[in-house]
């Protein structure tokens, strides 16, 4: 029996969690139970409609739902308990606010007139999350419940989508009310701006018309806005090259015939390079992180900066803006292409082609089509780049694996990479595969992974067995932290400190999970073993043996300019 | 133009809702800044809070901070004026030691001059209060100081737009 709740009808604190949930779209939970949440996962049992997934620890629950709210723009939702479910949270919720992902996590508190008490198990969540989350509640009573639900999810996907937290007090799910379910909202202190300033989008369209060398930088919040049309539209009226940066992949087909590589540290040679030749740069929908700009004063010399994005507080922050435009992009860009003429930047390409010809000889021949030596990572990424035809979600790491994944898949699909950019959290991948997969059962899923990363999650594969997710996934192991190594290497005389691993037996590691897996360490093996992948149905693990101290370039030193980036 | 260098007012107007002041802190803790004076009360609107936040900090930071309060769900307005835009007041409440002889009249005469209520008086020492910009009543303190200050403690800045 699936039950329902109408309006007036009298129920439990926890049935309303299960209605509300429901009302909001949500089906899917990712959750561990305990004794503070006992009420809620009690009311479950009378919602199938709402598929609880067990994971195996609260940090993957966050993790996986920000992957499924990555690929299906509806919030992902978390349930746990009170303490130390709702602690384990807090990396996620950090992970999800800094990558603006859309996330709602509910955990139960201790009985009311406990909290404060020291009770077994409390811990004041909303303080531990305030200044992790975009917004958190404390409830107390029934009668609250559904309103905030509502304000949550209308929190956690408008705007500059985030995390919202919801603590519930056990007696609140456990007390009966009447059930209503407001249609209003009412926040007077939040109103994102959508539309950009007509005079501030003129002025933009002006001096993009008046550029010899423009030049774009498309962000997260292209995908985030579903603004891709609008952002090839823009591209192609006036021929100006497009680069993404981390978040921004896959908001422009890599084959397009505007794109020109990925933003920052390890970015493409060209578009780091021209960041300082253009005459305009327009900043779509992304914030000038520190990974992107290097040293801020060597940033954008020549360039007037167009900076549109939702979050005022972005504009000017750290890249200051001749045109600040607050605004939905999407909307921006509607209100700009038609003021947009034609034009042609054929000699401003060229520049482009340049460098790119440069990194191809220096960097990428050398480490996607390898004759002798090692597997390299940049060609596993290749391999599997090709069999997919650029057509699967790739769910990357933290670290060199992440990297490799981000420069050498060619994205063809809008949404395709998720990876965990601005807190950078070792362990994210799998999860979030999973949950990414849940998301979109219908596409190709897969994770690459570090050997490092993936033991930080790795409890996961027992949730991934549990639920028969359709998930691939690539370990790519080079026996080390290799970001770390690398960066003792360049920039600590080669000094090794804990940086080496000794690693488990992986393959009895997966097939202990129930998860068929294999090794390869020869090149000709790295293609059969990525089909046969792909043709087993149900999850299936590939550890790459890679080589051991390779480093990825081009990297920009910290410290240094965009343009001081390194091929060597 | 501030009364000192690096001081800011910052006039928040929030919701009244419970955690808000957990949340402005955070992020006035989180951009390093001291907080100078921190007032907060019910307004005309009894939805509406108002906070009144003396801060030490550069300016250029103290404009970002302000972007980022209305990251704060519940913060409707943030301003960030300058002194000779608003009426800007606090409230001093000084207790002084009035054992020595002719201390009493002494201090009534400096009081007067200041415009200071006695709002309490025994044999040992009497308690006064003064209201009015900062310097003025860092001027009252020092008046008063050589009579022996029992115990000083001041609200800190309110303000209202002219
Ligand atoms: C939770 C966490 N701890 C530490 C780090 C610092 N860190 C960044 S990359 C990295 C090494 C990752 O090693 P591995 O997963 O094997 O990936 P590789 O770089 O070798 O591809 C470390 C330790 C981090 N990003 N996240
Ligand atoms: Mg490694």
């Amino acid at each position: 029996m699936k039950k329902r709740l109408k309006e007036g009808q009298k129920a439990t604190g926890a049935e309303i969690v299960c209605e509300a949930l429901l009302r909001e779209g949500t089906d899917i939970i990712f959750g561990y139970p305990g004794g503070a949440i006992m009420p809620v996962y009690d009311a479950l049992l009378k919602y199938p409609q709402l598929h609880h997934i067990l994971v195996r620890h609260e940090q993957g629950a966050a993790h996986a739902a920000e992957g499924f709210a990555r690929v299906t723009g509806k919030p992902g939702v978390c349930l746990v308990t009170s303490g130390p479910g709702a602690t384990n949270l807090v990396t996620g919720l950090a992970d999800a606010m800094m990558d603006s992902v859309p996330i709602v996590c509910i955990s139960g508190q201790v009985i009311s007139s406990l909290i404060g008490n020291d009770a077994f198990q409390e811990t004041d969540v909303v303080g531990v999350t305030a200044m992790v989350t975009k917004h958190n509640y404390l409830v107390i009573k029934p009668e609250e419940i559904a309103e905030t639900i509502k304000e949550a999810f209308h929190l956690a996907r408008t705007g500059r989508p985030g995390p919202v937290m919801i603590d519930i007090a056990k007696d609140a799910q456990q007390g009966i009310t009447s059930f209503s379910y407001s249609k209003e909202i009412t926040l007077p202190g939040y109103r994102p701006t959508i539309t950009g300033n007509p005079k501030q989008v003129k002025r933009a369209a002006e001096i993009i018309n008046k550029s010899l060398k423009p030049f774009i930088l498309a962000g997260h919040g292209i995908l985030i806005s579903h603004a891709e049309k609008e952002l090839a539209a823009l591209a192609e009226k006036s021929h100006i090259p497009v680069a993404t940066t981390l978040h921004g992949i896959s908001s422009i087909p890599r084959d397009h015939r505007c794109y020109v590589g990925m933003l920052g540290m390890h970015g493409n040679l060209s578009p780091n390079k021209c960041t300082n030749e253009a005459d305009v740069i327009i900043a779509l929908g992304m914030r000038f992180d520190d990974r992107v700009t290097g040293k801020i004063s060597g940033y954008a010399r020549r360039a007037k900066v167009i900076h549109i994005d939702i979050d005022p507080a972005e504009l000017n922050k750290n890249v200051p803006a001749e045109v600040p435009i607050v605004g939905d992009v999407k909307h921006v860009l509607q209100q700009l292409n038609p003021l947009i003429s034609k034009a042609d930047h054929k000699d401003w390409f060229v520049r482009f082609k340049e460098y790119d010809k440069l990194e191809f000889e220096k960097v990428i021949k050398n480490e996607v089509y390898p004759k002798t030596g090692q597997i390299k990572m940049g060609e596993v990424i290749r391999r599997l780049s090709e069999e997919t035809k650029g057509q699967a979600i790739v769910v990357a790491d933290v670290g060199q694996n992440q990297m490799f994944a981000a420069r050498y898949y060619d994205f063809k699909v809008a949404d395709s990479f998720i990876t965990s950019g601005g807190l950078g959290t070792m362990g994210f991948a799998l999860p979030a595969g999973a949950g990414a997969k849940i998301g979109r059962p219908n596409q190709e899923v897969w994770v690459i992974t570090g050997d490092g990363g993936f033991q930080m999650k790795i409890q996961e594969m027992a949730t991934i067995f549990q639920e028969n997710i359709n998930l691939k996934i690539a370990i790519l192991n080079n026996n080390y932290l290799g970001m770390v190594r690398q960066w003792q290497h360049l920039f600590f005389d080669k000094k090794y400190s804990e940086v080496f691993l000794r690693n488990p037996n992986f393959i009895k590691l997966s097939e202990g999970f129930g998860i068929p897996a294999e090794k390869v360490d020869k090149r000709n093996n790295i293609l059969p073993a990525i089909k046969r992948a792909r043709k087993h149905k149900g999850p299936y693990l590939i550890e790459f043996v890679v080589e051991t101290e390779a480093n990825v370039f081009p990297m920009m030193p910290a410290g240094a300019a965009v343009d001081e980036i390194r091929l060597e | 133009m501030n009364i000192k260098n690096n001081l800011s007012t910052l006039i928040v107007s929030v919701q009244n809702r419970p955690g808000v002041l957990f949340r402005i802190a955070g992020l006035i803790r989180r951009r390093r800044f001291n907080i100078e004076s921190l007032t907060v009360s019910h307004t005309e609107n009894p939805q509406l809070s108002r906070f009144t936040i003396l801060v030490r900090g550069d300016k250029e930071t103290v404009e970002k901070m302000s972007k980022q309060l209305y990251r704060i769900v519940e913060v409707l307005k943030v301003s960030d004026p300058k002194d000779v835009e608003i009426v800007a007041k606090e409230l001093a409440l000084i207790k002084v030691s009035i054992k020595k002889d002719g201390s009493r009249v002494e201090i009534t005469n400096i009081a007067n001059h200041f415009r200071a209520r006695v709002v309490n008086v025994n044999p040992e020492y009497m308690i006064l209060e003064v209201t009015g910009n900062e310097e003025k009543i860092d001027a009252f303190y020092e008046n008063t100081r050589k009579f022996g200050i029992i115990e000083f403690v001041r609200t800190g800045r309110t303000a209202l737009f002219k």
